[in-house]
């Protein structure tokens, strides 16, 4: 895959409107507690990554700094990010770039302007020459790679990109976890980060927030401060990725038979 | 290839038995005697069969408008559903042959009844299909473009009605079956032209050939029905196997 340095996808967005503030949030869906007293800071620019098991609430907290739920207690500060769902959801009977320009069509955009602006990333995501390729058409990571394009072309400061890789085999997903390394650089954005996948947060992200299983609650937020890019075999790396593990599985062990059945 | 053979041997099975007498022509003519009375009488049922063409493909048209604008309003408003679902189900309870003639009685021998009692055996099919379609979109897809802050309308055009197009033309695909029987019942209750009502008048006059002729002819109407909503969801549908290309 080619990666080409290019201008920016939108303007320098405004720095403070780029930042995410959750502040003591809870949330719950009927009598199940998804998060209890979650607070987070990230600040404009940052990748933050969140880990936990399934269950967990990582997606409902996303679903908050998207503006798509309201919290039962607390309060989240942040602009709507832009979402990026655990399947590509990608529209199955639009071509990959009707589909990438898909937020410039909701936002009033005519066909021809969303794709002109679509097309114009197209190489430089990998993509050329499937423009008028149908989703089922595409493979995994080009399905994912179009998924973002969609989510970039929002023209949003901030990202909530849920478990972008979940769906990929895992050969796909180192590459794509490198791909999108490269991609941040070139288009840096604010981006909350949800993944099961210790080393995938590791490898990407600034800081790493762990939550404990259902309800959710924030167990502990490591710096991770290494220089990118980085690589999985690298020694900071692998500690890093052990301790977060650690950490995540003695939460479970120690009260995993008193507080919730097992998700 | 096999069906093609199974056909032509129980059209020569048919055949041998009337004309070795096993039974009365009068009762059940051969296969022959039926595409002869369709060649002689053809200046008779040409018209009849425009007629009914006509009538079964306005009304197949009119349930479409109907169908869809209920399931469309069943879907955006809750209270709509409570209101219209009811009556939608409690419209097919009654037998259309009960009511054909009910509706011949208020809106006379006129083309008007005819499209009704069509419209009418044919919505149900398409409102509900279309209706479980529309709910069946991608919950996801539907995420994201309220994470876009798309409206309402936007949600329905982009979304939830192309996600509803294959179970919209399952629902056009029965209706089109049926429709022949709605404009046939409605003929029977009163009509002046048509098949049904060439039929009804050929068996008066024991002209059984002619009969079977006419029946011949709404049997192949009824399948060109089928087989152009068949066609047409082929080239609509085009992004799923059961449509055109896709990768296995």
């Amino acid at each position: 895959m080619q990666i080409e340095a290019e201008a920016p996808v939108t303007g320098p967005p405004h720095v403070q409107a780029a930042g995410v503030e959750i502040d003591d949030v809870d949330v719950s869906f009927g009598s199940v507690a998804a998060l209890r007293g979650v607070t987070l800071s990230v600040a404009p620019g940052e990748i933050v990554a969140v880990v936990g098991p399934s269950g967990c609430g990582k997606s409902t907290l996303l679903e908050l700094v998207c503006g798509l739920l309201e919290p039962d207690a607390g309060e989240v500060r942040a602009q709507p990010a832009a979402l990026m769902p655990q399947r590509d959801a990608l529209l199955p009977w639009l071509s990959a770039i009707d589909n990438a320009g898909l937020a410039l069509r909701v936002a009033g955009a005519s066909r021809a302007v969303a794709r002109e602006a679509a097309h114009e990333h197209f190489a430089a995501f990998g993509l050329e020459g499937f423009e008028r390729a149908r989703p089922a058409a595409l493979s995994g990571g080009m399905r994912q790679r179009v998924a973002f394009l969609r989510t970039l072309l929002a023209g949003r400061p901030i990202l909530c990109l849920d478990e972008p890789f979940g769906a990929l085999d895992a050969l796909t997903r180192l590459q794509m976890q490198r791909w999108l390394a490269d991609a941040l650089e070139r288009e840096p954005r604010t981006v909350l980060l949800v993944t099961h996948d210790v080393e995938e947060a590791v490898v990407l992200a600034d800081r790493i927030v762990l939550l404990s299983p259902r309800p959710g609650q924030v167990l502990e937020i490591l710096d991770v401060g290494l220089l990118r890019p980085r690589a999985r075999g690298e020694r900071a790396v692998v500690e890093l990725r052990e301790r977060a593990l650690e950490i995540l599985v003695a939460d479970r062990s120690d009260d995993g038979a008193a507080k919730r059945p097992s998700s | 290839m096999t069906a093609a053979i199974g056909l032509l041997a129980l059209l020569g099975g048919w055949e041998a038995l009337v004309r070795l007498g096993g039974v009365d022509p009068l009762l059940l003519p051969a296969p022959t005697q039926i595409l002869q009375a369709l060649w002689e009488d053809r200046a008779l049922l040409a018209p009849d069969l425009w007629t009914t063409t006509y009538e079964v493909v306005l009304g197949l048209a009119a349930a479409v408008l109907a169908g869809a604008a209920l399931a469309v309003a069943m879907h955006i408003s809750p209270a709509l559903r409570r209101a219209l679902r009811p009556l939608v189900i409690g419209s097919q309870a009654v037998p259309v042959p009960v009511i054909a003639p009910l509706v011949i009685l208020v809106l006379g021998f006129g083309l008007a009844p005819k499209l009704l009692l069509v419209a009418l055996v044919c919505f149900f099919p398409i409102t509900i299909n279309l209706y479980d379609g529309l709910r069946a979109a991608d919950p996801d897809a539907r995420r994201l473009l309220s994470s876009l802050q798309a409206t309402r309308w936007q949600a329905l055009r982009l979304v939830e009605a192309p996600a509803a197009l294959p179970a919209a033309f399952t629902g056009l695909k029965v209706a089109a079956a049926v429709a022949v029987i709605g404009a046939v019942f409605a003929e029977w209750a009163g009509a002046e032209r048509g098949l049904g009502h060439a039929l009804l008048t050929a068996n008066g006059q024991l002209e059984s050939a002619r009969a079977f002729a006419a029946t011949l002819l709404l049997f192949l109407l009824a399948i060109a029905l089928y087989g152009a909503c068949a066609l047409l969801e082929r080239r609509v549908v085009d992004w799923t196997p059961r449509g055109g290309s896709g990768r296995p």
